[in-house]
């Protein structure tokens, strides 16, 4: 009898607890930097192309809803042909993001894209692709890795060494 | 003319309550919840009743093709006609009610008896298990409860000296009823839970066990009307605990006594729905033991001191 009105009573005192409730449209809830909302892709800081379309990504989704087609650009730079992602398949696990060699398939604090049609959620590389860097600024993938694409001579890039003759003999 | 305009005053606010009660509830549970309720249809969510009501109104009513038809439909009816016939002999205020029967008392107890039979028709006529063990819970129930329902207002009775509802609300202007008969008070409180089976003695629906009970095969306004009887049904027991035991009309004069039974009223509805957010619902047998075991030997029991002390005071 005593918990009964006891249990009254502490209900009761929610009267003065503030409310939980967060009247979304109007309140927009905070989102971390590193929410795992709408994917982009993104461009380096010269507004080029990250994606080298290395299908790491497509190989990675475990719902299978990335499909792209690589093309060579002049000096054999590689990009995406098309680009599609099935957002009504997304499950946004960010495994693309971890998978990406490039930083270039990014998930942003973006959660809003409801759709009446479903064939609205299949976004294409125009959708896709944003014009700015995203979450990493100052990369990119071409002066950090070997492969000379006109942006930097072999062995220049950051970290990386001369290459070595193997020919020669002396150390 | 007179009587028109007051029955029609009479259903009009026992059934614009009962209606707005859909969003009393559902706001005041979400402030004791933490939450924030509907507040989107119309100032403060309150065109939720009217978007509730047109829902309910568009919905398919649908007549299972097993069940028994006449009966079915006839049920929801019964719960209706019999709360709303209560409210004939409940006053609102001092020359607010609709007739003052000489065994009003008597007239909301029999009313509330005939009640059990829409639940138990409707649940037996839906031909479904679950509305049939809904059903006979809700039988078992009404039947226990209504027992020592009557005997704890036997008191009231006995200290207005007559059956009518207007006599006992002037009987209390020397003071309310609820202190000389709190166990009285108590004992109806939790009777009228049962009665109206709203959590925690919602065993009949039992919506984790039995679907929704004796109404799981209901549609469409059949469904509303049980809906809207259970909230009338609330209405009519906070109107009467109001009545017999906290002075009914009775209050300061600065406010009009229409308007001081309905804060009385909407008070033990509060409470009604402070119930609802607050306690669990017990299990079956131990339903039938607090009533059978406890309630009634204190109803008895009041009913024996009261009568003593009257005696012994005359």
């Amino acid at each position: 009898m005593i918990s009964i009105l006891r249990s009254m009573w502490l209900t009761f005192l929610h009267v003065f607890h503030k409310t939980e409730t967060v009247e979304y449209p109007e309140v927009k809830p905070y989102l971390a930097p590193r929410y795992r909302g709408r994917i982009v892709l993104t461009r380096d800081e010269e507004k080029n192309e990250r994606c080298v379309a290395c299908y790491l990504c497509a190989a990675a989704c475990p719902v299978d809803c990335i499909a792209l087609q690589a093309a060579e650009g002049e000096n054999g730079r590689r990009y995406p042909e098309f680009f599609r992602i099935n957002f009504s398949r997304c499950i946004f696990c960010g495994f693309c993001e971890e998978a990406c060699p490039t930083y270039a398939i990014q998930l942003i604090p973006d959660f809003e894209m409801a759709e009446y049609d479903r064939q609205n959620m299949v976004y294409e590389k125009q959708h896709l692709l944003i014009s700015g860097e995203g979450k990493y600024h100052g990369y990119n993938f071409y002066k950090n890795a070997g492969v000379d694409m006109g942006v930097k001579g072999k062995g220049e890039g950051h970290n990386e060494e001369k290459p070595v003759d193997l020919k020669e003999l002396l150390p | 003319m007179k009587y028109v305009l007051i029955i029609a005053g009479v259903l009009g606010i026992a059934l614009t309550i009962a209606a707005g009660l859909i969003w009393v509830e559902r706001r005041l549970l979400s402030v004791w919840q933490d939450r924030l309720g509907p507040n989107r249809v119309g100032p403060f969510g309150l065109g939720q009743v009217i978007a509730d009501t047109i829902k309910l109104f568009f919905k398919e009513d649908w007549v299972p093709p097993f069940s028994d038809r006449p009966v079915f439909v006839l049920a929801p009816g019964i719960l209706m006609i019999t709360i709303l016939l209560t409210f004939a002999v409940v006053p609102f205020g001092p020359n607010f009610y609709v007739f003052d029967s000489n065994i009003g008392v008597l007239f909301f107890l029999g009313n509330s008896s005939l009640g059990v039979y829409s639940i138990v028709l409707g649940g037996w006529a839906s031909n479904n298990k679950y509305s049939l063990i809904g059903a006979m819970r809700a039988s078992a129930q009404m039947l226990t409860y209504e027992v020592f329902m009557g005997l704890s207002l036997m008191g009231v009775v006995m200290m207005a000296d007559s059956f009518s509802f207007c006599k006992i609300v002037e009987a209390q202007k020397g003071g309310w009823f609820f202190i000389p008969q709190f166990i009285g008070f108590i004992v109806f409180f939790i009777a009228g839970i049962a009665e109206t089976h709203r959590l925690p003695f919602d065993i009949p629906e039992a919506e984790g066990e039995l679907i929704a009970g004796y109404h799981s095969e209901y549609s469409g306004m059949k469904f509303g009307m049980f809906f809207v009887g259970e909230y009338l049904g609330i209405t009519l027991i906070s109107g009467l605990i109001a009545t017999l035991f906290f002075g009914g009309w009775l209050g300061p004069s600065f406010l009009p006594p229409v308007f001081w039974f309905l804060l009385k009223t909407f008070f033990f509805i509060g409470v009604f729905i402070l119930l609802r957010a607050s306690l669990p619902r017990p299990r079956y047998d131990q339903l039938m033991e607090l009533g059978w075991k406890v309630l009634l030997p204190l109803a008895l029991l009041n009913l024996l001191v009261t009568g003593a002390i009257l005696i012994f005071l005359k």
